[in-house]
């Protein structure tokens, strides 16, 4: 039996409706443009939720045209950086590239996708590539609101890296950590919700005293937020004291803990109320909004995020067009790579049934982040979504947190556990092994 | 979008009645299990075909895994990490329709690749 046998099975039946949709329509019935001959479909943006939503639509429907719109050949995975800086893992096995993607079928451009066009259902590339489309799935990722936070701009990040886009950032960051001096003191400053990887900042912090406690152990680790409560708070503030004693010093909003400004030149941050902290490691998570594209394409809200329509994850603004990923608007579902993979398979059969003139399925998201505060240090929080008159909710009794106090063997399942999911994430999304 | 829905069946029936049958059985709408069974794939890999770490579940004896799921819901696997917490958020029928889909896929990996995507 082959791997995608019983979605081939799938794909038939599909097809056996788009024939009869093609039919009806030489016949003057009003159907979809997918039924006069294979629908095409553009994606933009090779990320989990982008390249899981290129695999799960050509795997359901194989004669469906498939477009996937990235810039890099190789795309580095915002989870698991952390790790990276903690030395747990190597950059490159963060990276995966699109030859799967195109032995199933999908066609993968590198280029850069410039502007959508909603009346004439077209895509500009900046290789002057005009695109067309039936559907289009934006899964841009967010961008850094540059200036947001005072002395917060793209000049600012070459020296107070941000690190929240994997690459150059993600090295530079290292670089700095490594010529630390022992003793130094490193600051990260978090935002405010929403934004990227609810938990990051706090595994963030979690992999630096890692490393500090192995290479530089006099140094001082702290987290300057803007928010009085973050996800897995109690597992995190345990796994540090746990792991590294009075290191990591955690300081909210109501002790003073938002930052206002930033002084990059000088790694200076002053709070809400006045005080300056001065880092030799300063680490800027700032505002962010929906990437580029969802801007010009007018799907995005005032918010700077994508307001969807639960079901199916089709922008509430312009029809035709669907959005998944960070980019959305889709609380209390998190910003997660977890939940981006997830929405992209909801998102695909919500489009094959769109275009086959049917409803979409009832759907049902997880999610499970993993955090790692230490090698044998794993944490999580698990969720179940569904839509519920008409608003995405947790199902009643569903999720939570890891236990707290649990014993060291859970702790080590779950930093073992994160490790595989990542493979198995990889291996759903790009149909890569690292 | 039901009459719509309808309309085509009535049509793909009278036009070209080999479809009928294709249209009537459409997995999109009626099977429930392979759409819910897609959200394990980001841990346990794509069919349930882990790799190594998170247990695989294509095939799966089927009483087995739905003795396993039910037990999840109902938190009685000491020493479980996420599973409970995931299982609650489906219902016990649902949990039955995964173990006889994942019991029914073949465990065996047709083909992978390496971190260029690229085949071994």
């Amino acid at each position: 039996m082959s791997r995608f046998s019983h979605d081939r099975r799938t794909a038939l039946k599909l097809f056996g409706l788009t024939g009869a949709g093609a039919l009806l329509a030489t016949a003057g019935f009003p159907l979809m443009a997918g039924s006069v001959g294979p629908a095409r479909v553009a994606i933009v943006g090779g990320g989990f939720g982008g390249a899981t939503a290129a695999r799960y639509l050509k795997r359901l429907a194989p004669e469906l045209n498939v477009t996937l719109i990235e810039p890099l050949k190789r795309y580095y995975t915002c989870p698991f950086t952390n790790l990276y800086l903690g030395g747990l893992r190597e950059f490159d096995s963060l990276g995966h590239g699109y030859d799967d993607l195109r032995r199933l079928g999908v066609n993968v451009v590198h280029a850069r996708a410039e502007s959508v066009d909603a009346d004439n259902r077209s895509l500009k590339l900046d290789d002057g590539v005009d695109l067309k489309w039936d559907r289009l799935v934006l899964s841009p990722g967010i961008d850094i609101r540059w200036g947001a936070l005072e002395g917060y701009d793209r000049a600012a990040s070459e020296l107070a890296p941000h690190a929240w886009q994997a690459g150059e950032q993600t090295h530079l960051l290292k670089r700095q950590l490594e010529a630390m001096n022992d003793g130094g003191t490193f600051i990260l400053v978090a935002p405010d919700n929403p934004y990227r990887c609810p938990p990051g900042p706090y595994e963030r912090v979690s992999m630096v005293a890692h490393y500090l406690s192995r290479h530089k152990p006099r140094s001082k680790v702290l987290l300057l937020d803007s928010k009085d409560a973050f996800s897995k708070q109690p597992l995190f503030l345990e796994g540090w004291r746990e792991n590294y004693g009075e290191m990591v010093e955690w300081v909210g909003r109501s002790g003073d803990g938002r930052v206002v400004r930033v002084d990059a030149e000088r790694r200076e941050v002053e709070t809400e109320f006045g005080e300056i902290h001065r880092a030799d490691v300063l680490n800027v998570v700032p505002p962010q909004q929906a990437g580029a594209i969802a801007h010009q394409a007018n799907v995005a809200g005032d918010s700077g995020w994508v307001p969807i329509e639960p079901h199916t994850f089709q922008s509430r603004k312009v029809p035709g067009i669907y959005v998944i990923g960070d980019a959305t608007e889709a609380a209390p579902m998190p910003k997660s790579g977890f939940v981006a993979n997830n929405q992209a398979k909801v998102t695909a059969r919500a489009i094959l049934a769109d275009l086959a003139g049917l409803e979409p399925p009832d759907p049902r998201w997880t999610n499970t982040c993993y955090s790692v505060i230490a090698p044998e240090w794993g944490i999580t929080v698990a969720n179940v979504f569904e839509v519920h008159d008409g608003q995405l909710r947790e199902v009643p009794g569903s999720g939570g947190i890891s236990a707290l106090g649990a014993p060291a063997r859970i702790r080590r399942n779950e930093a073992r556990f994160a490790e595989s999911w990542y493979a198995g994430i990889a291996l759903d999304t790009w149909g890569t092994r690292s | 979008m039901r009459r719509h829905f309808t309309a085509v069946v009535a049509l793909a029936i009278l036009v070209w009645p080999a479809l009928a049958p294709a249209a009537d059985e459409a997995g999109l709408l009626s099977q429930r299990a392979p759409a819910l069974a897609e959200s394990c794939a980001a841990c346990h890999g794509p069919d349930g075909r882990a790799q190594a770490g998170i247990p695989p579940l294509a095939g799966n004896p089927e009483a087995v895994m739905r003795a396993q799921l039910l037990a999840f819901r109902n938190n009685e696997i000491p020493g479980a990490t996420v599973m409970p917490r995931l299982a609650r958020g489906f219902s016990e029928e649902e949990l039955k329709e995964l173990a006889a889909w994942f019991a029914g896929l073949d465990p065996e990996e047709e083909s992978g690749s390496d971190s260029n995507g690229e085949q071994p």
